[in-house]
């Protein structure tokens, strides 16, 4: 407090040289003190153009506000009227392209810190009121519910915000998910360090205390079809089964031992706790010299997975320079803290092995950006004669995700875009079969979390609109 | 929680464990197979399905003692619980009429290749069979081999049951007679696998093979169980794990079987040393 206003609240965070040994969570939040202090900061505009950029609708100068009244508890319930996972937005939203770019105040000084203080105001929630975050129930669960049931598949953001929104409509909800946990996303790609599970699971808890039931170990498309859920009883079906086929690069030796996807790479480690072996049994082979190829968020917590599970050299290794990095810039930076090495203009062409079928190296080559290409970003090109050999035994391609093939397999009649995308109605998420409606990753390919809620929202309204014309209510 | 219903020590080191599963008793088809996690901290294991009872409401996994995690799994006894069993994964078996078709099974593989036998004789095969193992104690499910199949051949590696030798020299000798075969399935160790593969490569005859690659999620999700079938890479838990045997590059899933062969080590012998 008391700081000029154009400079936000700095995040404390564990020290790099800590923190690359550690699990815990890298950012620590606000105090009280310096969540008012930032919230102070909001110059309360009237036209609320934060707002536009958050696709969850969150009344972002409201909670704001409360917390600067130091209202707290007002602040998360706030919050959680529009969004029903805000402690975990507040920490891997990337804000600084949405409600914060949009910030007032950012055009001269530094934004709002908006996803800090969501965070802090979650937090706060739990940590005062009811550590299951279900303080606020009653408020949002109609009193009669008998809208309806409705089935979504997949746990991951998109779904769990569908079911959310759903079941404070009065729907009868039931999650499936294929894997062992709910979460998706969360829960086997972004590693605790930047997630804790506590915080995860106090979310999805506060989703079930809304009355959605979780039923795990459920694939749809194997065990249910879309068409048995409609007509099993559910007069709707949301679709957010995320982007989970890993993408390779089909360069020679990529299926030697060592080279990993960075699904993989990232599930072995957070699913099913690997940085907790051998306690927990699944093993990954991390070792001393590792690669990650890519520059996205994904590939920022691969490289920074491997220095926690004791790699001695940590690089990303990428083809374009560091403006065209898609990651965020804060886990740039976090990562380049913590010892991450950044190669940059590089690819790799060829992995080598041993006589064992064991990574040990990889063959790279220098690139040049040349002229903009498709995506309007500059086009990396080979130099010729730049190759060289570096030593690495441990790589993970983290070159992006496309969607997940399982559920359109079982269904031919859902139709999809040629990279596997499901075609929908950009408005209401519907697909080409009436009562199915899709979103999130399974419809953009690999986007943010907070994109797939903002779907996942949409489609809600969607699905009350349509069951209700479909019952006459 | 998955109830155990009936739990048979069936061979030496082998198990079987009849599990409640309603949901997916319904939906199982010959082929395909199921991952189990035992406990919150255990491994997710792919396991074959032998057998499901849509009316019971049950599915039955059979599975050799190999690592911790299938050792822990034997330990459950009969009315105990496993935390996790998710499928039917993978794609089932293309069943249909193709004539006479021989389905050669080594170990445990055998439990993968009953189901696809029984459906097979019921789409109106005739279907020859020829099962083995090292030795007596290792042979699995040879009264329902015979049921399923119109001829039935076992082999041991020592002779200690049935002809002594290999399943492949059986096939060998049905090759050389002459008989009439339109699909050969080789389901069973990779070594096994490959020496068939070869076999029938030389003669022309259409080879199914079913793989256990190393796998995580069993979704497509982790790419971990990749294999490169005619020069592509396949995922064996969404792409397979049926494949044509002529196209798998045979050298590559050897290897990448073994990625974790040090913990899986270290692993065993720290359960046995539990145990001790």
């Amino acid at each position: 407090m008391g700081k000029e206003i154009g400079i936000r609240e700095e995040m404390p965070r564990q020290a790099p040289e800590v923190r690359r040994c550690n699990f815990d969570e890298v950012a620590l939040g606000y105090s009280v003190e310096q969540a008012v202090g930032e919230a102070k900061r909001c110059l309360q505009c009237k036209k609320k153009p934060c707002v536009a950029g958050c696709p969850v609708e969150v009344d972002i100068p409201a909670f704001v506000h409360l917390i600067a009244e130091e209202k707290f508890l007002e602040a998360a319930k706030s919050l959680k009227t529009t969004n029903a996972l805000p402690a975990i937005c507040g920490r891997v939203c990337p804000q600084e392209e949405q409600c914060e770019q949009l910030c007032v105040l950012g055009k001269r000084d530094q934004p709002i810190a908006i996803g800090r203080l969501e965070r802090f105001a979650a937090d706060y929630e739990a940590a005062n009121v009811d550590p299951a975050g279900k303080c606020d129930v009653t408020d949002r669960r109609p009193p009669v519910a008998n809208m309806g049931k409705v089935a979504i598949v997949g746990s991951g953001p998109a779904g769990l915000t569908a079911a959310g929104e759903l079941a404070c409509m009065g729907y009868d909800v039931t999650i499936m998910e294929a894997l062992h946990d709910p979460g998706g996303v969360l829960a086997y790609g972004i590693p605790p360090f930047r997630l804790p599970r506590t915080i995860l699971n106090r979310e999805i808890d506060y989703v079930r205390s809304l009355g959605v039931t979780i039923e795990t170990n459920a694939i749809v498309g194997k065990l249910y079809t879309l068409r048995e859920l409609l007509n099993e009883g559910y007069d709707a079906v949301f679709v957010g089964t995320g982007a989970g086929l890993p993408q390779f690069m089909k360069i020679p030796g990529e299926n030697l031992n060592g080279v990993y996807s960075a699904n993989e790479y990232l599930t072995r480690i957070n699913l099913m706790k690997a940085y907790k072996y051998p306690e927990y049994p699944t093993p990954v082979r991390v070792g001393k010299k590792v690669a990650v190829i890519g520059a996205g968020n994904v590939a920022m917590d691969a490289a920074r997975c491997s220095l926690r599970m004791g790699a001695e050299e940590v690089s990303i290794v990428y083809r374009r320079s560091r403006a065209e990095m898609p990651a965020r810039a804060e886990e740039i930076e976090n990562a380049e803290e913590e010892g991450v090495k950044m190669d940059l203009l590089t690819a790799p062409i060829r992995f080598i092995g041993d006589d064992e079928g064991f990574l040990k190296a990889m063959e790279c080559i220098r690139m040049e950006l040349g002229e903009p290409d498709s995506s309007g970003r500059r086009r990396p090109v080979p130099m010729e004669g730049s190759n060289y050999i570096q030593e690495v035994d441990t790589a993970v391609i983290a070159i992006g995700q496309s969607p997940n093939p399982v559920v359109r397999q079982s269904e031919p009649d859902l139709q999809t875009t040629k990279w596997g995308g499901i075609i929908t109605d950009e408005e209401t998420g519907l697909t080409s079969i009436p009562g199915i409606y899709a979103g999130g990753d399974a419809v953009t390919g690999a986007a943010t979390v907070i994109t797939a809620m903002g779907a996942g929202k949409k489609a809600a309204r969607a699905i009350d609109a349509y069951v209700r014309e479909k019952k006459g209510l | 929680m998955y109830k155990v219903v009936k739990k048979t020590r069936i061979a030496d080191v082998v198990t079987l464990l009849e599990i409640e599963a309603p949901a997916l008793a319904k939906k199982a088809r010959a082929g395909q197979f199921v991952i189990v996690r035992l406990n919150e901290k255990s491994e997710r294991i792919p396991l074959t399905l032998a057998n499901w009872d849509a009316a019971a409401g049950t599915i039955t996994i059979i599975f050799q003692h190999a690592g911790r995690s299938t050792h822990e799994l034997a330990d459950v006894q009969e009315g105990g619980e496993i935390r996790d069993v998710v499928g039917p994964l993978g794609t089932a078996t293309e069943i249909e009429n193709y004539g006479t078709v021989v389905c050669v099974g080594g170990g445990i593989g055998v439990a993968v290749l009953k189901p696809i036998a029984k459906a097979l004789k019921e789409a109106g095969n005739t279907v020859i069979s020829i099962i083995g193992a090292r030795d007596k104690s290792l042979i699995i499910l040879e009264d329902e081999m015979r049921e399923a199949s119109s001829e039935l051949f076992i082999t041991t590696d020592n002779g200690s049951y049935g002809r002594q030798g290999f399943v492949s020299n059986v096939l060998t000798d049905l090759i050389a007679e002459g008989r009439k075969i339109d699909l050969v399935f080789a389901i069973g160790p990779v070594p096994m696998m490959r020496v068939v593969a070869d076999l029938t490569k030389q003669h022309g005859l259409r080879t199914v093979v079913s793989l256990d690659s190393v796998m995580i999620d069993g979704t497509g999700m982790c790419g971990g169980c990749r294999v490169t079938v005619g020069g592509e890479t396949k995922f064996t838990c969404v792409d397979g794990p049926d494949f044509d045997a002529h196209q798998v590059d045979w050298a590559e899933l050897v290897m990448r079987k073994k990625t974790y062969a040090h913990q899986e080590k270290c692993q065993l012998d720290a359960y046995k040393g539990g145990k001790g």
